[in-house]
């Protein structure tokens, strides 16, 4: 099958208006009689439903929550952007675009990263008429504040709970149309599997995580907007039940995965303290507008600090190594995540690093604190303030943060078209569980960006397209292909069921973990990551001899839903792993230690490269077969990343 | 596994499911560090009960960074534990001393039944809001974000009002199961902004009747749920509530949102 990325022609700014012009209608009259579903009620599967109930279409949606409102958008802290210029520092939809796909390395799309930039100024329009309370100026204007890898203000935000008021707004279109009737709403349950019948996805199998009801439900297209999988390294910034498994069943069934090596790391979480953690919290990147990020300059003093012999208010100030502002002087601390979490690795490597494991940094805010006083800086992160103490028993006032890198969002996902369609007609990604628009890197405030770009203002024009195509006759529901389907899927739940070893599932995550994040996360080398690919094998197979589960299907059941879910995180892990290797060269959130520049940068290889790596599934235990989408840049011209 | 120094003793509520009735069953939590969070104490407590083939205890999580609202959990006779303003996720084992017995119990309400141990159906919050908490706005056609001034005071306000989780804590706390926290801090939000105002009136009757339908009591306004709301919602929520809800009643009773199953 060719990779039919279907980029409208045309120059750049005109191709978003020319193809909604060219895109299929579906008549109102019609519109009631198609079904859609929607896996997953974050913001891009939040917004979508919503939308498309309002288009007139039936919505059926589907997330594993008790409750819509509570998707993991809703933990994202620090803003959204939008090209909206208001501050009149320059910004424009130009501008939005080449910092995205320059923050991207040169690994996204031109096409999609441009309509990206140009409908985030609607975005932040739609969310206001819903009554989402972004922070203000006393004028009664929107306020700003600026994120990593920009140089102008263009980041919205509502405290440091971004994420929970766009959500909300999304949640609250979709109550309403709840209300109206227009969208069935189906809490508690989990996708399992996708029915294809002569090629298209026409339903979906899932679980009701209450009773274990094995469900199939029919619909005219399946959208998935399930989110990222971050959680294949055990710890993340994820919630805990964030996973890739309706992604990855869909990718069995025909669907490609594309980049999943491109993994964000965030520079600024909270570090680790035993293995006791079940996860890491981020702390907003906006902390890094006014705090300071240093190390002790040498390895004595940072020995003096882990054993807790001196303070850091005890090291002087030309005993500091303000490493990102002596190394990136024009962006200073705002430099794109990936860039300053390799910087805080490299510290902690040199011995530099302080806590007591050594494995952070300071985020330091005694500057800002008496700049702007400690009322001021309470007013911008009070939350994130005492989130972190909470965490470490420590105030941040009084003495810097501890931060460490951690991973935190997935560029990589299902493989979708300009169009989000999938390879797989009928079966549509959106948000975090596609591939497209942030390439090998995702700058800071624009997942939230493309989460709402998607479902509001991108699948209601082209799903239509679709739709209109294959016209709006009844899907069958009787076709042998949803019986098949399900009865798949209980096969393999009894399977999972009948683990009767010694070793528990999250032993087994908590190890995949450690091999991803070893010889996959921050740094990678073609030599590790085949080791890690043998290990992963290994521990496969392992699991399906020696896990224990406990509990029955018709009951609630979490070690299951946690089984499959890891099951499904260690056959992703061995393909992250293979694309890692593939990919010879180093971008973005991708560091091949064998491809860097003198001055340690990540080292592009535009040669060979320049493309999406979309895998195909051939088969349990089979190599995945890896197709190309050629990246075609006309109007960014291909340089060296550089902050400096 | 990291080794703390901390041996607790769990009372904790077991219930198969929601027909069946529960106990509370002994539990020994050895060797837990005052680092981890009350979840990961659970955690940990899980996979050894796992290990022996006994079945690990149910209960809500997901973000585990205090905003998601999933955590809920009685702790020692308190909604989210012993703490102010933090939900259970954020709660840690050094708010407790080795030796200690806790005694953990779900949600206590009869509009919250219980799935299975410590997790409890809170999706009537879900159908309050369904009865109108929102601003009836399409995709498409909005105006310009700026073309709406709100005052910093306002949207300050109406933020505050926006922070719930819609945890549950608060119906929890209180001795009438009353909702009104949660379903005023909506009210609240939209009623403050300017986007709220059409259908201000006409959503307070309706969230109110779904409310009253759902089972929760009323407020004596005792502030317990105030007193226990992780995000420190305040008792002005209500206040404003009641104060719109009688003026709905007596000066602008308006038709409540009625298309329920019908066409858009």
């Amino acid at each position: 099958m060719s990779l039919d990325a279907k980029i409208p022609q045309g120059p750049l700014a005109e191709k978003w208006s020319k193809h909604k012009f060219n895109l299929k209608l579906v008549n109102p009259a019609n519109k009631r009689k198609y079904d859609v579903i929607v896996v997953g009620t974050g913001l891009a599967g939040a917004s979508a439903a919503a939308s498309l109930a309002e288009l007139g279409y039936n919505v059926k949606s589907f997330c594993f929550q008790d409750s819509p409102r509570r998707a993991h958008s809703i933990a994202a802290q620090g803003g959204i952007n939008a090209a909206k210029n208001y501050q009149n520092d320059g910004d424009s939809v130009y501008r939005l675009f080449y910092d995205t796909i320059k923050g991207g390395d040169y690994r996204a799309r031109e096409g999609n990263v441009y309509r990206l930039a140009e409908v985030s100024v609607n975005i932040i329009d739609q969310c206001v008429a819903q009554g989402v309370p972004f922070a203000r100026e006393y004028g009664g204007l929107l306020d700003n504040r600026s994120f990593g890898g920009s140089q102008v203000s263009r980041t919205f935000y509502a405290r440091g709970q971004t994420g929970q008021q766009l959500l909300l707004g999304a949640f609250s279109a979709l109550n309403r149309q709840i209300n109206l009737g227009k969208v069935k709403m189906y809490t508690r349950t989990e996708m399992l599997d996708v029915v294809i019948i002569d090629g298209h996805a026409k339903g979906i199998v899932t679980r009701n995580l209450i009773t274990g009801a094995i469900e199939t439900h029919s619909g005219h297209a399946v959208l998935l907007a399930t989110g990222g999988y971050g959680n294949v390294f055990y710890l993340s910034t994820n919630a805990i039940g964030s996973n890739v498994t309706a992604a990855w069943r869909a990718h069995k069934r025909g669907a490609y995965f594309a980049n999943p090596c491109y993994t964000q790391i965030h520079p600024t979480c909270i570090p680790v303290t035993g293995d006791h953690q079940s996860k890491l919290t981020l702390m907003s990147e906006s902390l890094r507008n006014d705090g300071r990020v240093w190390a002790p300059k040498t390895k004595e003093i940072a020995e003096k600090l882990r054993k807790k012999e001196i303070t850091a208010a005890q090291v002087k100030e030309d005993e500091r190594d303000y490493f990102l502002e002596r190394k990136y002087p024009s962006f200073g601390n705002l430099v794109p995540r990936d860039v300053a979490s390799r910087n805080a690795k490299e510290m902690a490597d040199e011995g530099k690093g302080v806590g007591t494991s050594g494995l952070a940094v300071y985020l330091d805010f005694a500057e800002a604190i008496e700049r702007m006083g400690e009322d001021t800086v309470r007013a911008k992160y009070g939350n994130l303030f005492d989130m972190y103490y909470q965490i470490t028993d420590e105030n941040p006032y009084k003495q810097p943060m501890r931060i460490y890198p951690a991973v935190h969002y997935t560029m990589g996902g299902l493989w979708v078209d300009y169009n989000l369609s999938t390879n797989v007609p009928g079966l549509y990604a959106m948000g975090e569980c596609n591939f497209s628009d942030h390439g090998a890197n995702r700058l800071g405030a624009s997942a939230l960006m493309q989460g709402l770009s998607d479902g509001y203002f991108v699948i209601p024009y082209t799903l239509g397209d679709y739709l209109a195509t294959i016209g709006p006759k009844p899907v069958d529901k009787n076709h042998p292909a949803f019986e098949k389907t399900k009865q798949d899927v209980i096969a393999y739940n009894n399977k999972l069921l009948a683990l009767k070893g010694n070793k528990t599932v999250v032993e087994y995550h908590r190890e995949l973990g450690h091999i991803m994040w070893e010889y996959c996360g921050m740094a990678r080398t073609a030599e590790g990551l085949t080791k890690a690919k043998a290990m992963i094998k290994a521990l496969k197979a392992d699991f399906w001899k020696n896990a224990i589960l406990t509990g029955e299907n018709d009951e609630v059941n979490a070690a299951l839903e946690r089984a499959g879910r890891v099951a499904d995180f260690i056959e992703l892990g061995e393909l992250m792993v293979t694309d890692a290797l593939n990919r010879n060269e180093s971008c973005g959130g991708h560091f091949r230690l064998e491809s860097q520049t003198e001055e340690g940068e990540a080292l592009r290889d535009d040669e060979n490269y320049a493309y999406v790596a979309a895998w195909e599934f051939r088969g349990e235990d089979q190599e995945e077969v890896l197709h190309k989408e050629e990246l075609v840049f006309e109007n960014v011209k291909l340089t060296q990343r550089s902050y400096k | 596994m990291s080794q703390g120094n901390m041996n607790l003793t769990l009372k904790v509520w077991r219930q198969k499911n929601s027909q069946t009735s529960g106990k509370f069953v002994t539990y020994k939590a050895e060797g837990i560090s005052p680092d981890m969070s009350f979840l990961e104490m659970l955690d940990v407590v899980n996979e050894s009960l796992t290990r022996k083939g006994d079945e690990p205890i149910y209960f809500d999580h997901d973000c585990r960074e205090g905003i998601c609202g999933s955590c809920s959990l009685y702790i020692n006779g308190r909604p989210h534990g012993p703490k102010r303003a933090i939900t259970t996720c954020q709660l840690h084992m050094r708010s407790f001393s080795d030796g200690e017995t806790i005694t953990i119990e779900p949600w206590r309400s009869a509009a919250f039944p219980v799935i299975k141990d410590l997790g409890t159906d809170r999706s009537a919050f879900d159908r309050i809001q369904q009865a109108g908490g929102f601003i009836s706005v399409n995709t498409g056609g909005a105006q310009d974000a700026n073309a709406i001034l709100i005052p910093k005071v306002v949207a300050d306000e109406a933020f505050n009002s926006a922070t719930c989780i819609q945890c549950g804590a608060c119906v929890a706390a209180c001795k009438n199961a009353s909702a009104m926290l949660f379903v005023s801090a909506k009210i609240t939000q939209l009623g403050l902004l300017p986007q709220g105002q059409p259908e201000r009136y006409s959503r307070v009757q309706s969230m109110v009747a779904q409310m009253d339908a759902e089972g929760f009591g009323n407020c004596t306004n005792t502030g317990a749920c105030e007193a226990e709301c992780p995000k420190e919602i305040t008792l002005m929520n209500i206040g404003r509530m009641n104060n719109d809800y009688y003026s709905a009643k007596l000066f602008r009773e308006e038709r409540a949102h009625e298309h329920t199953g019908g066409e858009n």
